[in-house]
């Protein structure tokens, strides 16, 4: 008899910019899992289910399910993947550079993307669309600076890392609420890099199990 | 008798100009920047040749030593972001400068032309450390621990990691920003009541999630990088007012940490910036 090792679940909703950063890795990291698909936007907004909430008590996705554990927070999760599948590496060697992806991923995940999640444009009302635009201008304005020290062909140097899985999903969130990337060159082109990457683009919120009709590609 | 000195670069035409001088007089340590002429010269059989990096030296009566200076803080003695990493160098007993950054005075001292060159995203703490600048407090949490493994503040195994990592990102993505100061400056007057609702419903998830991971401390029975982002963040639970009835397990480890050394010389109350009045 063959021994049944679950595969890992991965609770994540198609347009979740968090959900995307963990697909991402998981794509680089050759690593398959199941989908369970938390809709944030129906029933209320699934993620607050008490069936959910015994998942993940902070009620949001991403959360993955993995060797007898459940982790949230996207980077604690894309770090244990590090830790315990570390081909293709996410974090460079160095201790400078990987101060550097952290910093870059810190600021996108702590200093950006909290700021206009969902939980947070729900409550600005009519001011939602202005509210998220000025979170996500000051947040690429300073990281357009940060990124003239510290890019080469992507955000850190020329190997992709922990930082471009959250650059590109941050970028789409951009998009969807109407901000100008005229003024960021260097975010738009390492954005256009990493989007040519086979990882990028089957992890997209356009081809996920979840993805409505009319937004699939 | 001459040894050889630490210098960068090394090429010999330019290897002393950026020598850095280092008197220690009796514990008062004074740094000068010092002319090529002053130095010794180039020993013989190191002419002409590339110097190896760890070349030091020193000359009677003063010493020498490598071009190494101490880490600077930029930091606020209320933001609790700079009180993870100020615990961090105390844990690790690195000495440290600070610079204090008024986020208050001078409209926020941290919009000056004079910090955003520091940091682009004009928010403390910023750490100055082996010639580099990191911001964002656990990538410099981070790098301390990389660079300089003891204490440890990440535990080896990497599911306890994981949720080590998990709580700290909880605190530092899911609950500080929402309540950090520029947000609640556009809160007007629901200042109190917005920090009170992010606080709140972060510690409740936070309160199911140490019921799991939780011993002594956070995670297990080791301090780590979560009880660092815990104890400011309670600090800030407390400056808004919020009530810590229904969070007892967050209750109990706070206490306990705050009474190992590192959590009080880190204390707000404690720093070079911190008012006279608030000051214990």
């Amino acid at each position: 008899m063959q021994l049944n090792i679950q595969r890992p679940i991965l609770y994540s909703y198609f347009r979740s910019s968090c959900s995307w950063r963990v697909r991402i890795a998981l794509a680089l990291k050759g690593i398959a899992y199941d989908q369970i698909p938390v809709n944030l936007m129906k029933d209320g907004g699934q993620q607050f289910s008490a069936e959910f909430k015994a998942v993940n008590p902070m009620q949001q996705v991403p959360a993955l399910k993995i060797d007898g554990i459940t982790i949230t927070q996207s980077l604690a999760i894309i770090q244990y993947l590090e830790d315990t599948c570390p081909n293709p590496r996410l974090l460079p060697q160095d201790p400078k550079k990987r101060a550097q992806v952290r910093m870059i991923s810190d600021h996108i995940a702590s200093g950006i993307q909290p700021l206009q999640n969902l939980s947070i444009l729900n409550k600005m009302g009519e001011r939602k669309m202005e509210w998220a635009q000025q979170c996500i201008t000051s947040g690429f304005q300073a990281l357009e600076q940060i990124l003239q020290h510290t890019a080469g062909r992507y955000c850190v140097g020329d190997e992709v890392s922990m930082a471009d899985l959250c650059l590109v999903p941050q970028v789409g969130n951009a998009e969807r609420y109407g901000v100008n990337l005229g003024p960021y060159p260097t975010i738009t082109r390492i954005n256009k890099a990493l989007l040519e990457l086979e990882a990028f683009k089957v992890s997209h919120p356009s081809r996920q199990p979840d993805t409505p009709a009319e937004l699939r590609s | 008798m001459h040894e050889q000195l630490a210098a960068v670069p090394r090429t010999e035409s330019n290897w002393l100009v950026t020598c850095v001088l280092n008197i220690d007089f009796g514990g008062v340590v004074l740094y000068s920047l010092v002319p090529k002429s002053f130095l010794p010269p180039v020993p013989a059989e190191l002419k002409g040749k590339e110097k190896p990096s760890s070349f030091i030296s020193w000359a009677e009566p003063h010493t020498l030593t490598m071009a190494s200076e101490k880490p600077i803080l930029y930091s606020y003695f209320r933001s609790s972001c700079s009180w993870r990493v100020r615990i961090a160098l105390a844990l690790k007993g690195i000495a440290y400068d600070q610079i204090p950054v008024n986020l208050m005075k001078d409209g926020g001292q941290q919009f000056s032309a004079e910090f955003k060159a520091v940091n682009p995203m004009q928010q403390v703490p910023a750490l100055k450390i082996d010639g580099i600048t990191i911001t964002q407090s656990l990538a410099i949490i981070q790098y301390l621990e990389d660079t300089c493994p003891n204490p440890r503040l990440l535990p080896q195994d990497p599911k306890k990691r994981a949720q080590v990592r998990m709580i700290s990102d909880h605190i530092a993505s899911g609950i500080q920003p929402l309540q950090n100061l520029s947000i609640l400056n556009k809160m007007g007057e629901r200042k109190m009541e917005w920090a009170q609702q992010c606080i709140t419903s972060g510690f409740q998830a936070l309160e199911q999630i140490l019921q799991h991971t939780a011993g002594r401390y956070c995670v297990g029975d080791e301090v780590s990088m979560a009880d660092l982002c815990l104890v400011p963040q309670v600090g800030n639970a407390e400056r808004y007012g919020v009530n810590l009835g229904p969070y007892p397990t967050i209750t109990r480890i706070n206490k306990a940490l705050l009474e190992l050394e590192a959590f009080k010389v880190s204390h707000p109350s404690r720093q070079p910036d911190t008012p006279a009045e608030l000051r214990s």
